[in-house]
């Protein structure tokens, strides 16, 4: 009761909540948005086609639950098994492939476990686990998480079943993560764009890249209008097309931290 | 709509099972004024909040002209330590005409004339509550006239103030009592009950034992108790 | 925006994307320090004013329900305005408008609590004054809110402290989208999480300088009038 009460007096407040005229909301990453990705690339697009995008930052995995639930209109994420069952499941209407990066390890500057320069993450994984050196994960069911415990499969290993106490789940978003490791001396998996725009790298330092198993797709979905018919379908749509189109392929090749090219655009042609 | 005659028939009342007031009679009729008289603890205050209706009897009845309700309506109470309003004295004084159900087009004036009257027309924008003692006991007065009151009952309105502040209060009190109001008046001030009093009904341990003229009260009274009271003594016994 | 660390720099910059948050951080919370105050205010008077059965246990509940979580409101409110939940086609998750509701409905019980206590205090010094003056039931419950409003006014500070400092509700609700619903708690946890760690320390001084000075004009204000009305 208290919240109509609430919510008829807020009415009154003109808080412009109901400018929704060429608005959508699109559920993405952590990563993406704090890459600075979205603030490259939204202004670019609203350029283009007038529409205003509001972005919901959350885990891969949240924020394919905000999309089932209807609170977006187009998802945007890295996790391509939980999209592909997302789907499945009759919530989205088409998977585009959009861009990729890619997964670093990172540790304390001064790698404990030795593993500094390797090129074979599921190797360096071993020596971590035999070391028992301090991991971070992330807990969150984001991509970069799920990406992690796919690493660790392959690796035949399963420190999160196993509770082993140099593991530690922290369930939260990735620059959290980071200074968490920062302050444990922790062993972590990052995605390289949230790795680059850091700003507290200082103690940590990358140990293992360049593995073609740290390979990091994004893809893009509009919310299905027959589940959720108050989707946006059309502006949506002209996101999805925008940003798979020649153009917004080059706004995503040309953001740069520090000179370093932070996505990979891969849209099929 | 009157509330006198005021009657009080076997009034009682006990806080718990400690009696304050036993089996009370009392007829308080329009006239001169009357004093309720006694030593502390006598039960003078509960009597008068009886009056007023501010609390109910345990036992036995009162009626107000003929009604049971304790509603007031032209019955006013000016308290030993009356409460101020946090604001200002005129705010104050209009709260109380409000109240009364005077019509707002009238209240500035009726405002005006009564702070006059108590003379506190000079400090009419002053926080009520930065008054001193006496102007407070103005205040309240003014604030219970507001309500034209048949009856005005007071309870010991200057027991806490300075000679000049008493004077000035007795001589309001004086000329609302000549003016038709009913005074029923607590104090053990018997200066006081002699300069104000018509008659006076002497409470002791919650029983009245004598009602009387003053005059007949202070020459001849008519109970131990109420010589001692009268001579100025403390009175221990029962 | 927010280039550069130093908070310092980005309030000498001007920089009007800080503005905005700033902006939005206090009219969510004000707004939502309205709402509560329009339900709290009356609801706490009423219960200190009225007996009925169960009043003991409303006020112990009211007392405890101050110590609400925010996460759990957040989820509570996330969940009634989701697309899925029950008012989901009003579309006002990830509004400006859910973030006051989540705030409005964390500080109705402070509000409420505080001003139930302060009426209640009140009305012991007032209430044969009151009665003898024939003052209803409803005038009674004005009188008593005025006459306390010094009183109140620290109660709806208490409430605006809480509103503006919390960052669970409105991270939820509000979904933290960039100048839309960011304020400044969900900014700091955002700086945070970039690893700007400077910039999300001057951004929580900055939050802690204007409830400091909210707080200072607010006890100004009730100095002054304390000498105006005692």
């Amino acid at each position: 009761m208290r919240f109509l009460i609430s919510a008829l007096t807020i009415a009154c407040l003109t808080l412009g909540a109901q400018a929704q005229d060429k608005t959508i909301t699109i559920a993405s990453t952590t990563s993406t948005q704090d890459s600075g990705l979205f603030n490259h690339l939204l202004p670019a697009f609203k350029a283009k086609t007038g529409i205003d995008v509001k972005v919901i930052a959350q885990g891969t995995g949240q924020a394919l639950d905000t999309a089932r639930r209807g609170d977006a209109d187009v998802v945007f994420v890295h996790a391509k098994a939980a999209e592909e069952k997302f789907l499945a499941e009759g919530f989205g209407v088409k998977r585009f492939d959009v861009m990729y990066n890619d997964f670093v390890l990172v540790g304390p500057a001064a790698d404990p476990a030795g593993i500094k320069g390797s090129k074979d993450i599921v190797a360096s994984l071993k020596t971590i686990q035999a070391k028992a050196s301090p991991f971070v994960s992330r807990g969150d069911k984001s991509g970069t998480h799920l990406a992690e415990l796919d690493l660790w499969k392959a690796a035949g290993l399963d420190p999160a079943g196993a509770k082993a106490d140099w593991y530690k789940e922290i369930g939260q978003g990735m620059g959290a993560a980071l200074n968490t490791s920062k302050a444990m001396g922790a062993y972590l998996l990052s995605d390289r764009a949230t790795w680059i725009s850091f700003k507290g790298k200082d103690g940590l330092a990358i140990a293992v890249e360049g593995d073609t198993k740290l390979f990091n797709q994004y893809g893009v979905m509009l919310v299905n209008p027959a589940k959720h018919p108050h989707v946006k379908a059309d502006l949506g749509q002209a996101f999805v097309d925008y940003v798979i189109s020649a153009e917004g392929q080059k706004v995503i090749a040309d953001y740069r931290i520090e000179g370093q090219q932070l996505f990979f655009p891969n849209a099929a042609k | 709509m009157s509330d006198l005659p005021v009657t009080l028939s076997h009034v009682s009342y006990a806080v718990g099972a400690t009696p304050i007031l036993r089996d009370l009679d009392l007829t308080v009729r329009s006239g001169a004024p009357t004093f309720i008289i006694g030593p502390n603890g006598s039960g003078k205050s509960t009597l008068l909040r009886l009056i007023m209706g501010l609390i109910a009897p345990t036992s036995g009845a009162i009626d107000w002209n003929g009604t049971r309700d304790p509603a007031p309506r032209r019955r006013a109470i000016v308290f030993q330590q009356p409460v101020m309003l946090r604001r200002s004295v005129a705010a104050n004084l209009i709260f109380a005409l409000d109240q009364a159900g005077l019509e707002k087009s009238l209240q500035d004036k009726r405002c005006a004339d009564l702070l006059a009257l108590v003379g506190l027309g000079d400090l009419a924008d002053r926080p009520a509550r930065r008054l001193s003692g006496g102007e407070r006991q103005k205040l309240a007065f003014a604030r219970a006239l507001a309500r034209s009151p048949e009856l005005l009952i007071l309870d010991e309105p200057t027991a806490s103030l300075d000679p000049s502040a008493t004077l000035a209060l007795e001589q309001l009190i004086g000329k609302a009592a000549g003016e038709g109001i009913k005074i029923l008046m607590a104090s053990h001030d018997l200066g006081q009950v002699r300069r104000l009093a018509g008659d006076v009904v002497f409470l002791h341990r919650g029983r009245i034992l004598e009602s009387a003229s003053t005059q007949a009260f202070f020459e001849q009274p008519r109970t131990a108790q109420g010589s001692a009271f009268v001579r100025g003594d403390l009175i221990t016994e029962d | 925006m927010m280039e550069g660390s130093g908070a310092l720099d980005l309030v000498l910059s001007g920089d009007p994307a800080l503005y905005a948050i700033v902006r939005l951080s206090l009219v969510v919370s004000l707004s939502a320090v309205a709402v509560a105050a329009l339900i709290g205010l009356p609801l706490g008077g009423l219960i200190a004013l009225t007996r009925f059965r169960g009043r003991a246990g409303a006020i112990v509940l009211l007392n405890a329900m101050m110590g609400l979580p925010p996460v759990v409101v957040g989820l509570a409110v996330f969940l009634l305005l989701s697309r899925s939940g029950p008012l989901g086609s009003w579309g006002l998750l990830f509004t400006p408008t859910a973030m006051v509701m989540a705030q409005a409905v964390l500080i109705t019980p402070i509000i409420a609590a505080l001003t139930r206590q302060a009426v209640e205090d009140m009305w012991s010094e007032y209430r044969d004054e009151l009665t003898a003056m024939g003052v209803g039931p409803l005038q009674r419950l004005l009188t008593l809110l005025y006459d306390a409003r010094i009183a109140l006014v620290t109660v709806l500070l208490a409430g605006f402290g809480r509103a503006a400092a919390e960052v669970g509700a409105v991270m939820i609700v509000g979904g933290n989208i960039n100048g839309f619903t960011r304020v400044m708690t969900t900014a700091i946890a955002l700086e945070t999480s970039k690893g700007d760690l400077p910039l999300a320390m001057g951004l929580g001084l900055i939050l802690i300088a204007i409830v400091f000075a909210i707080n200072a004009s607010a006890w100004a204000l009730r100095l002054y009038a304390e000498r105006r009305i005692g």
